[in-house]
């Protein structure tokens, strides 16, 4: 794969890992009497100590609610959970901190596209193009919107080694197309797409662009600006905060041309039976009492990739795929499933013919976690003709001897079911 | 010799089988090897209308009344899902469907497994044996 060159041909740059592990909690305990190999980070990445520490404070010294209160603790409670706001819209490279809509996480962020924007543009004879290797959160609440609709889905293939086929994206897109929605970066293969460029293809035809970002974030330093996305949606607990928390970025004039998507508390600004006024941006989309707590951990989890060397840490993430595609593939009959040139984080495999459930239960009672199944995306898995992967996922803090203790338990899994 | 024997002399078995080995490798080879013993269901069946859901692997359960007994067949793509039915058609098989519907089937937390079973892997577990009763119960009338 390109990036052992890439990782050869750099200056080595020091990054500690030992102290890096050390910030994670999680990842100091044993399971089934072996230390944890945690290769699950796709389905969720475990979260810093100064991540867990700030939760529990903002319970101890600030818990309130927002935007309400003229009393202490809730002007404490709104400043941290604002604060958080603007760390993440900072982060992302959002013009205003306003773009940054909290919902529980990618999924909520794409529903709220698909029910606030989607339902209230498209109409009957209108094309949605996704791809074939989206989550099916990214499926379904376009189906639900083409139903109601008449919009039509359309769906770009993917080559055989996991990448999106260009060509077709481009035939797609028409003047039919109102909007695209892809995967920055795909949670069972890896892959990551070309999105500047479907973006600026898009873009050509006037067609604005929703990115899932849910796999990238953790990743890759992802700034919306540079990307020119419409709209970028991610989650918390992928990139190190808590669950139950994420984020919808969206460009101004079209977050502020969409009506709201639920209604409740804080997203009014007067509300009489004869009529209800919305609140501004980003209040209008975040009815009820957020997740404060939530907010305010997923900006310390951002202020965690802000101090660590991001760079350095991409570097050795990626040189631990390398690593582990190189050795991994030693062993008898193993089939990859996603080989193309740009991925991140992702090794989705078959080991011979073991079934992923077997492999899977062997190797947690190796102390090695993986993720086996369709990885929610059952349509990519019926185009590669397989019922689901073995999938490990890495993150910065994942280690070249963890991936030695994989191959040594997948030779165990080999032994046992060949 | 099986047919005869009750609920509980069948579960006595299994766990005193199972107490022989003392790692949990060897649970697993052996479970795998109970596996290979599964009474089969026909390919004919092997259709979504005979799929349990709510299972990682796939499996295809099935099950026929005679003289009053219900008697199981099953598969599985994967090896320890099929040793786990393998086991539990072990103890029903054969058995009235009063029988099958007062089991409580709590022989499988004392093999000396419980703790290496995933919570994905009980719910799969969960899935069959309701699927068992519920066949028992179809079979009942």
């Amino acid at each position: 794969m390109p990036m052992t060159s890439f990782v050869a041909s750099q200056p080595v740059v020091r990054f500690d890992i030992e102290r890096i592990r050390s910030d994670f909690p999680a990842l100091q305990q044993d399971v089934h009497g072996r230390p944890l190999v945690y290769l699950d980070n796709a389905a969720t990445s475990q979260k810093p100590r100064a991540v867990i520490d700030r939760i529990r404070d903002y319970y101890v010294r600030e818990n309130s609610n927002v935007h309400r209160g003229v009393h202490t603790l809730s002007q404490r409670a709104t400043e941290a959970y604002e604060a958080a706001r603007a760390r993440i819209a900072r982060y992302i490279g959002a013009p205003g901190t306003h773009q940054v809509i909290f919902t529980r996480g990618t999924t909520e962020a794409i529903n709220l596209v698909a029910f606030s924007y989607g339902r209230n543009r498209l109409k009957a004879g209108d094309e949605v193009v996704i791809s074939t290797m989206e989550h099916h959160s990214n499926i379904v609440p376009w189906q639900l919107v083409c139903e109601a609709t008449g919009a039509v889905l359309r769906v770009i293939p993917v080559d055989d080694d996991g990448a999106l086929c260009y060509d077709e994206y481009q035939r797609l897109l028409t003047e039919k197309t109102r909007l695209v929605a892809v995967a920055h970066v795909s949670n069972a293969l890896g892959t990551i797409n070309p999105v500047r460029r479907m973006i600026r293809d898009a873009h050509g035809l006037g067609i604005p662009v929703l990115l899932d970002g849910a796999q990238a974030m953790p990743h890759m330093k992802v700034n919306v600006r540079d990307l020119d996305c419409d709209f970028y949606c991610f989650s918390g607990h992928k990139m190190f905060g808590p669950t139950g928390i994420g984020v919808l970025y969206g460009r101004e004039a079209l977050l502020e041309a969409m009506p709201p998507y639920q209604g409740g508390g804080d997203m009014i600004e007067t509300v009489t039976f004869e009529r209800t006024t919305y609140n501004a941006l980003p209040h209008k989309f975040e009815a009820g009492t957020p997740h404060i707590a939530g907010a305010v951990g997923l900006g310390e989890a951002v202020a965690y990739l802000e101090a660590l060397d991001f760079e350095a840490a991409a570097r050795h993430e990626q040189d631990v795929l390398a690593y582990a595609t190189g050795r991994l593939a030693e062993l008898a009959g193993m089939r990859f499933i996603g080989t193309a040139p740009q991925k991140a984080g992702v090794l989705s495999f078959l080991p011979g013919d073991v079934h992923p459930y077997d492999a899977g239960t062997i190797l947690d009672q190796l102390g090695i976690a993986v993720r086996t199944g369709h990885h929610c995306t059952q349509p990519l898995m019926k185009r590669f003709g397989i019922p689901g992967t073995v999938r490990a996922s890495f993150a910065f803090y994942n280690t070249r001897e963890e991936v030695d203790r994989l191959f040594d338990g997948l030779r165990q899994v080999q032994r046992l079911f060949t | 010799m099986e047919d005869s024997s009750t609920i509980a002399d069948r579960e006595r078995q299994i766990i005193e089988e199972f107490g022989y080995f003392d790692d949990w490798m060897s649970r697993y080879e052996y479970l795998i090897e109970l596996g290979r013993s599964l009474p089969l269901i026909e390919d004919a069946y092997k259709t979504d209308a005979y799929k349990i859901h709510g299972c990682q692997s796939q499996v295809w359960l099935r099950a026929e009344r005679d003289n009053g007994h219900v008697l199981y067949k099953a598969d599985s793509d994967a090896l320890i899902t099929r040793g786990l039915i393998a086991l539990l058609i072990r103890v029903l098989n054969g058995l009235t469907p009063e029988e099958i519907l007062a089991a409580d089937l709590s022989f499988l937390d004392r093999i000396g497994m419980k703790e290496h079973l995933s919570p994905t892997r009980k719910n799969g577990l969960s899935a069959m044996v309701k699927q068992m009763k519920h066949y028992a119960v179809a079979l009942h009338a």
